[in-house]
């Protein structure tokens, strides 16, 4: 589909142009998987590019951006432990890892279930108490409320085959790894709706204040995109950065009910991420109070080494240095049906917005 | 992964779960989050937690749009 672009859509478009003329090119950052597929989908690069405007993808979707140690850690938990059902989001299975991915380990024999919610996780224990039951916490700040949740359910209710492998990360710090970075130009964020209905958009201000850049909170279709641009410039012409929401659902406390939540049973660690490295305070980590329920320290898990897919770009999609179709294998050895990294795995990475929307159908 | 969709409470349970109806269709979430939500109120749900309560405006705006991204994205597939 296009925009569905509407009267409204097409002022949009049109007072968007003139000031991105006015100011020269801007490169916009979105750092959330539903911006990824609506830019995609509404075919926003191609409206906004002749007004030099351009749209980049960012740390957003959280299968992306977690390191590869930690898929090897979750394959090899589910290939070397009869005992163990790994259950996860859809979007983990697919990555491949050095012994291949979950569907494969899967396919050999492995217990893998994949939930839409931690609860099933729950109940998958509650169903199996001769197994051990762990979920694989992968995901931003709209996630982790979940997972936290579940482990108090999990304690309350005596749950003794439940843990968590957690990679639980929050999405500020790895934008300030980004701008502290410096080596892609970034002039504002596109900050992600969910994450900061927990965050609160004030959560932005430290960037507004410490580098000067726009943060725009919008929602997940074409037109909150273009709504969220249009602030931006506006915000860039008139030299006044700010941080604020055009998605009415998000307030500028966020929920401070979940931060709690998150705070009582996770720590914030130095984490590891797909080509950006350790990050410092970017990770969550169940408390030594919640011991019990990490899998890390119950099954005393090998480290494994951090590495990209031979071939795969995905560390560069990530940080806004390469479009997917600039992967040399992009749409050759890597399609969505038969995916090389995560990028393409995952239903809103990159590459996979960019082979199902921006490709002409032929050549998929 | 980070997508969330309004629904509306339709009964409030014990220990914090409630039905709430999407499209029609009943299912089970977790309120820990929002204390504040009653019954008849919109809420974003996510990986089955409610993570706000909406505005009944924003709410249905949202949830049209998601109905246009479906039916959009079945005709795309078809
Ligand atoms: S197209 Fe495939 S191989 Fe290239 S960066 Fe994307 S996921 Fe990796």
């Amino acid at each position: 589909m296009t925009t569905g672009c509407t009267d409204i859509c097409e002022k949009i478009h049109a007072s968007a142009l003139r000031l991105a003329r006015d100011m020269g090119g801007v490169q916009i950052m979105e750092v959330c998987g539903t911006h990824t597929m609506a830019i995609a989908r509404g075919g926003l690069r191609t409206i906004l590019q002749p007004a030099d405007i351009r749209l980049v993808s960012g740390p957003g979707c959280p299968v992306c951006v977690t390191d590869q140690s930690y898929i090897d850690r979750a394959v090899g938990l589910a290939r070397n432990r009869p005992d163990i059902i790994v259950a996860t989001y859809g979007d983990m299975v697919r990555v491949p890892g050095r012994q291949g991915s979950l569907s494969e380990a899967r396919a050999v024999g492995a217990r893998v279930e994949v939930v839409y919610s931690i609860q099933q996780a729950l109940d998958l224990a509650r169903q199996h108490a001769d197994h051990e039951v762990v979920f694989l916490g992968v995901g931003f700040e709209t996630t982790a409320p979940g997972t936290a949740l579940a482990v108090r359910d999990a304690r309350q209710e005596g749950l003794r085959n439940f843990s968590v492998l957690t990679a639980h990360k929050w999405v500020l710090p790895a934008m300030n790894a980004l701008l502290a970075g410096g080596d892609v130009k970034i002039d504002a964020f596109l900050c992600p709706g969910h994450v900061s209905v927990i965050l609160g958009y004030g959560a932005y201000d430290q960037i507004v204040r410490d580098y000067g850049r726009p943060c725009v909170v919008a929602g997940f279709d074409p037109q909150q995109v273009l709504l969220g641009v249009l602030e931006i410039l506006d915000e860039l012409s008139a030299g006044e950065p700010r941080a604020m929401t055009v998605y009415p659902s998000v307030s500028r406390e966020g929920n401070a009910r979940a931060r709690e939540v998150l705070d009582e049973v996770f720590e914030i660690v130095d984490a590891p991420w797909r080509a950006l490295g350790v990050i410092p305070a970017s990770g969550m980590a169940l408390r030594d109070e919640w011991a019990e329920f990490d899998a890390e320290r119950r099954f005393d898990l090998p480290a494994e080494e951090s590495y990209e897919m031979p071939g795969c770009r995905c560390g560069d999609v990530i940080c806004g240095r390469l479009h997917p179709s600039e992967c040399p294998l992009f749409a050759r050895r890597c399609t969505v049906r038969d995916p090389v990294g995560p990028c393409m795995v995952s239903s809103e990475g990159a590459c996979a917005a960019a082979f199902k929307y921006e490709m002409p159908a032929r050549k998929r | 992964m980070c997508l969330a969709i309004p629904a509306q409470i339709e009964t409030m349970n014990e220990h914090d779960r409630a039905t709430v109806v999407l499209d029609g269709s009943r299912t089970n979430v977790v309120l820990t989050l929002v204390p504040e939500a009653k019954i008849g109120d919109w809420v974003l749900v996510h990986a089955g937690y409610a993570i706000t309560v909406l505005d009944e405006a924003d709410a249905l705006a949202t949830y049209d749009l998601l109905r246009q991204m479906d039916a959009a994205a079945t005709s795309e597939a078809g």
